[in-house]
C-alpha cells in the first residue's frame, strides 16, 4: 500500500455566486521515494487538493464533500484538529511559493527553524534548545547554505529569494516528514535558482526516501524530477500516468495544448529590423539610486547602480529581448529609457531627438509615442476605472479621438487586442489575468506609439494564456509596424518573441546578439549558465541535467 | 483644452458614480441612514416655522417638567420646550457637523494627496507643518483666536476645521504613498497625463474608502467638540442652543431631570448611526469590487 492515498477527493467551495467545484473527484496515490507532480493552471485546483491533506483550507466557504486521504493508514480528511496537528510539520511538511512573505519577518531563521522542534505538540520529542540549534545547523549545512552557525541568528530580509526557499526546505525537513508537499516551490524564483532548488529536492528526497507531491503550472519544470505527473484542469484530472508516458506519448487533448504552450525551439524566421537609422539609441546610459540603508559607520550616502553604464540601439520594427535575473537592472533599464525612471548619466536618444533631460511638459508629446507594457495585469489597471474608461483616457487626452468618435475607437481598440466590445462598462477585476493584459496592451497602443516597452507582460499568466498574449503581441507588431523592447527573465519567452536579444547582469550589458546565433554559440560564461539552466519539457534529458548542474 | 475635454470624459465616465448609485440603492440600511439625514436636515431648515414654540420662550413659573400633550419632549429648567429647542440646536449642530467636516474634508484630501503623490522634500515640509499644528494645544489655539478674532461661528467652522483635518491629511497620505508605487499610476504618468489629472482621476477616487469611513466618524465628533467650544465660550451662546450643549446641560441635571439628557442623546445617536450606516453603504457602493446585485 501506498504511504498516501486519496480516492474521490471533492471539495467544493459554497460562494455567494453559487457552488464551485474546485477539486472533483480526484484520486491518486504516492508511495516514499517517489515524486508526484501535479501540474495545472491556475484554478484548476491543484492547490486545493493538496490544501485539503492538511486541513489548510478556509472552512466555509471550502468543503469537503467526498473522498477518503488515507495516510499511513489513518484517514486525513476524518481526523479531528488534534491529531491533525500531529501530522501537519511532522509526518507531512509543506514548501510555499512564495519565500519572501513565508518566513517571519521579526524572528531569526535560527528561531523559526528550531520552533518546530521546542514547542512540539508530542512532549516526548521536545528537544532542549541547544540540541536543537546543533540539529538546525546540520540542516542548515545539508540544504546548502554558507557558514550555517553565522546565518542562523540572521533574520530573513538578509537573506536572497533562493536561500530563504533552502531555509524553507530545511524547516519542512526538521521534523523529518514521509511527505513533502511542494507548492511552486520555484515559481517565484529565478531561472538558475530555479534549477538549484529543484535539484537540492531531488537529492533530498533521495537522500530520504520520502514522497514529494511537487504542485507546478509549468510542464517544464516538472520533468527532470517527477515519477508520476498528474495534469489537473477545472477540478478534474485530465490525465494521471508516468513521466514518459505525459511527456512523450499523451493522447491527452488538454496535455498536448500544455506542451504545446511552451515556447521552445529555434524558429526561423526573417529579422522584422528595418534598415536605417534606429528609433532608440542609448548611450552610456546609468542610472543609481540612493541607498539609504545604514552602514556600519552610520548613514553614509550610497549608490545602488541599477543600471551602470549601458548603451544600445533599436532599430525600427525589431523587437529586442533583453532577460536578465531579478536584481539585474532590466525593468530600470526600461523605466530610463522611458523617462520614468531618473537617469544619473548618460543620454536616451528617440527618432533621432534627445529625450534625456527634458522637463516632464517637453516630454508629453514625446510619451505618446513611447509606451509601457507592466508585469503585473492586476496592478497596472485602476480598479475603480472601466474598460471604456481606462482606454478613452489616453485618446481624448492627445485629443486622437473626438467624442464623437471615442465610442468606435475604444470599440476598435478592444477588437484589435481580442476583447468582447460587450464587455466595455466592466471593472478590472471582473476579468482573467490574461484579459486584464489584454485591456493593458489596448491601452498602450491607443496613442499609436511607435516603441512599446514590455516589461515582463506574460510572468504573471498562465502558459497557455501566456501563449495567446504572446501572439497578440507578434500581430500588433506586425500590423502597427511597432518596435519593441522586451523585458522577461524568461529565456524561452523572450527566444520565442524576439530578433535580438541582449542579456544582462548586475546594471551592464552582458552580451548582445541574434537570437538564434546566441542561442547556438553562447559566448559569455554567465549567457551559458543562464541558458542551461531552462528545465526542458523533457524527462530524459532533464533528469540527467537536474543533477549534472552545480549548485 | 485638455481639461475641457476630460471635463466631457467625466461626464461620460461618470460610471463609477452612477454605479455607486445604483448599488447604494440597493442597500438598505443605507437608504435608511440617507432618509433620516434628510429628514433632519429638512426639519431643520423649516424650524422657525414649524418649530411649536420661540427658542427663548421661557415659563419659568413651569420649570422642568417631564413629556406632555403639550409640550412633547418635556421642557427644561426655565421652562423651555425641548422639542423646540433640540430643532433650533439641530441647526447648528448639522451645520457645524456637515461645514467644518466639508472643510477639513477638502484641506485635508488635497494636502495629504499632494504631500503623498510629490513625496520627498515637498512631502516633507508639508507633513511637518501638520505635524506642529498637531503639536499646538487645542485649548491654547482657541483662546487664541478668541482673543484676536473676537467671538463668531465662522471661527468655529475654522477651529474646528483646522484641527479635524490633520488626521484626514495623514490618512490620506499614506494611501497616496501606497498608491503612488502602484502600476496603474506609472502608467497613467507613461501615458503622458498631466500629474494633476493623475491625482484626481487615479489617486483621489482610490483613497474613497477608508476616507468616507473617518469622515463618518468625523461628524459626530465635530457636533461633540462644538459643545466643547461653546462651553468655553467660543461658539453659540445661550439662549441659542446646540445638541452638544443640550447634553452638556443634561448631564449636569441628568438625576433629577432625566429627559432633558435622553432626548439630545437620542437625536445625537440616530445621527450619527445615520451617518454610520451611510458612510459603509457608500464605501460599498464605491468599490466596484463589490458585486453589483
Amino acid at each position: 500500500m501506498a504511504l498516501l492515498e486519496v480516492n474521490g477527493l471533492k471539495v467544493y467551495f459554497h460562494t455567494r455566486d453559487g457552488l464551485v467545484k474546485a477539486v472533483d473527484d480526484v484520486s491518486f496515490s504516492v508511495d516514499s521515494g517517489e515524486t508526484l507532480a501535479i501540474v495545472g493552471e491556475s484554478g484548476s485546483g491543484k492547490s486545493v487538493t493538496c490544501y485539503s491533506l492538511l486541513d489548510l483550507l478556509p472552512k466555509p466557504p471550502a468543503r469537503i464533500e467526498g473522498g477518503t486521504a488515507m495516510f499511513d493508514g489513518v484517514d486525513l480528511l476524518s481526523c479531528d484538529a488534534n491529531s491533525m496537528r500531529h501530522f501537519r510539520g511532522n509526518d507531512i511538511a509543506m514548501i510555499f511559493q512564495d519565500p519572501m512573505t513565508s518566513l517571519n519577518p521579526f524572528l531569526t531563521v535560527g528561531e523559526q527553524l528550531i520552533e518546530p522542534l521546542i514547542y512540539h505538540p508530542d512532549k516526548t520529542r521536545i528537544q532542549t534548545r541547544s540540541n536543537a540549534r546543533l540539529r538546525a545547523i546540520e540542516l542548515l549545512d545539508e540544504v546548502g547554505i554558507i557558514e550555517p552557525e553565522k546565518r542562523f541568528d540572521c533574520y530573513p530580509h538578509e537573506f536572497s529569494g533562493g536561500m530563504r526557499q533552502r531555509v524553507m526546505i530545511a524547516m519542512a525537513l526538521i521534523n523529518e516528514p514521509r511527505l513533502l508537499i511542494c507548492d511552486e516551490p520555484t515559481t517565484a524564483l529565478d531561472v538558475t535558482i530555479q534549477a538549484q532548488i529543484l535539484k537540492l529536492i531531488k537529492q533530498l528526497q533521495q537522500k530520504r526516501n520520502v514522497a514529494v507531491i511537487f504542485i507546478s503550472h509549468d510542464l517544464g519544470v516538472v520533468a527532470g524530477i517527477a515519477d508520476k505527473v498528474m495534469v489537473m484542469c477545472n477540478g478534474t484530472v485530465r490525465e494521471a500516468a508516468d513521466t514518459e508516458s505525459v511527456f512523450y506519448r499523451t493522447e491527452n487533448d488538454y496535455t498536448k495544448k500544455l506542451l504545446a504552450a511552451i515556447p521552445e525551439g529555434p524558429k526561423v524566421m526573417e529579422t522584422r529590423a528595418q534598415a536605417g537609422a534606429p528609433l532608440v539609441e542609448v548611450t552610456n546610459l546609468k542610472t543609481y539610486f540612493k541607498d539609504y540603508s545604514k552602514g556600519v559607520a552610520g548613514t553614509q550616502k550610497r549608490f545602488i547602480k541599477a543600471v551602470d553604464g549601458v548603451s544600445l540601439h533599436i532599430q525600427r520594427g525589431e523587437i529586442l529581448g533583453l532577460v536578465g535575473e531579478s536584481g539585474s537592472g532590466k525593468s530600470t533599464l526600461g523605466r530610463s529609457i522611458l523617462q520614468l525612471a531618473p537617469i544619473t548619466e548618460g543620454t536616451v536618444s528617440f527618432a533621432g531627438t534627445q529625450i534625456s533631460g527634458m522637463s516632464p511638459n517637453q516630454l508629453v508629446p514625446w510619451r505618446r509615442k513611447m509606451q509601457m507594457i507592466f508585469q503585473d495585469p492586476y496592478a497596472s489597471l485602476n480598479p475603480r476605472m472601466t474598460v471604456y474608461e481606462t482606454l478613452a483616457e489616453p485618446l481624448l487626452y492627445h485629443g486622437i479621438a473626438t467624442r464623437k468618435t471615442i465610442d468606435e475607437q475604444v470599440q476598435h481598440l478592444m477588437d484589435d487586442v481580442g476583447l468582447a466590445r460587450a464587455n466595455m462598462r466592466k471593472y478590472p477585476h471582473e476579468f482573467s489575468g490574461g484579459q486584464r493584459q489584454r485591456i493593458a496592451i489596448g491601452r498602450a497602443i491607443a496613442t499609436k506609439p511607435e516603441l512599446i516597452i514590455a516589461d515582463e507582460p506574460v510572468s504573471a499568466l498562465d502558459v497557455t494564456i501566456q501563449a495567446q498574449i504572446l501572439d497578440l503581441i507578434l500581430n500588433l507588431v506586425e500590423r502597427h509596424n511597432l518596435t519593441m523592447m522586451f523585458i522577461s527573465h524568461d529565456l524561452s519567452v523572450v527566444r520565442y518573441i524576439s530578433d535580438r536579444v541582449m542579456v544582462m547582469n548586475k546594471g551592464v550589458i552582458i552580451e548582445t546578439g541574434d537570437t538564434e546565433s546566441l542561442w547556438a554559440d553562447p559566448q559569455e560564461k554567465y549567457t551559458r549558465e543562464l541558458l542551461k539552466a531552462i528545465p526542458l519539457a523533457d524527462p530524459k534529458l532533464e533528469r540527467e541535467r537536474v543533477l549534472s548542474r552545480s549548485l | 483644452m485638455d481639461r475641457v475635454i476630460l471635463e466631457k470624459t467625466d461626464e461620460r465616465g461618470s460610471s463609477l458614480w452612477q454605479d455607486a448609485w445604483v448599488k447604494l440603492r440597493k442597500n438598505r440600511l443605507a437608504l435608511w441612514g440617507l432618509a433620516v439625514l434628510v429628514i433632519l436636515c429638512v426639519v431643520s431648515l423649516l424650524t422657525p416655522w414649524i418649530a411649536p414654540y420661540g427658542y427663548e420662550e421661557q415659563d419659568l413659573i413651569l420649570g422642568a417638567t417631564p413629556p406632555s400633550a403639550e409640550h412633547w419632549l418635556g421642557t427644561d429648567i426655565f421652562g423651555r420646550d425641548m422639542l423646540t429647542r433640540i430643532m433650533y440646536g439641530g441647526r447648528v449642530s448639522l451645520t457645524v457637523g456637515f461645514i467644518a467636516t466639508g472643510v477639513a474634508l477638502i484641506i485635508g484630501v488635497l494636502w495629504g494627496a499632494i504631500a503623498g503623490f510629490a513625496g520627498g522634500r515637498v512631502d516633507a515640509v508639508m507633513m511637518r507643518i501638520v505635524d506642529i499644528l498637531y503639536a499646538l494645544p487645542f485649548m491654547i489655539f482657541i483662546v487664541l483666536l478668541m482673543v484676536v478674532f473676537g467671538r463668531n461661528i465662522f471661527l468655529l467652522f475654522f477651529a474646528i476645521g483646522a484641527v479635524e483635518w490633520l488626521t484626514m491629511a495623514r490618512i490620506v497620505r499614506g494611501q497616496v504613498m501606497a498608491l503612488r508605487k502602484q502600476e496603474f499610476v506609472e502608467a497613467a504618468y507613461s501615458l503622458g497625463l498631466s500629474q494633476w489629472i493623475i491625482i484626481r482621476r487615479h489617486i483621489i477616487p482610490n483613497t474613497l474608502g477608508p476616507v468616507i469611513v473617518y469622515t463618518t466618524l468625523t461628524i459626530p465628533s465635530v457636533m461633540l467638540l462644538e459643545a466643547f467650544l461653546s462651553f468655553l465660550g467660543l461658539g453659540i451662546q445661550p439662549p441659542q442652543s446646540s445638541w452638544g450643549l443640550l447634553i452638556s446641560y443634561g448631564v449636569e441635571t441628568m438625576e433629577e431631570f432625566p429627559w432633558l439628557l435622553i432626548f439630545p442623546g437620542l437625536t445625537l445617536s440616530l445621527t450619527l448611526f445615520a451617518l454610520n450606516f451611510l458612510g459603509d453603504g457608500l464605501r460599498d457602493a464605491l468599490d466596484p469590487r463589490t458585486s453589483k446585485d
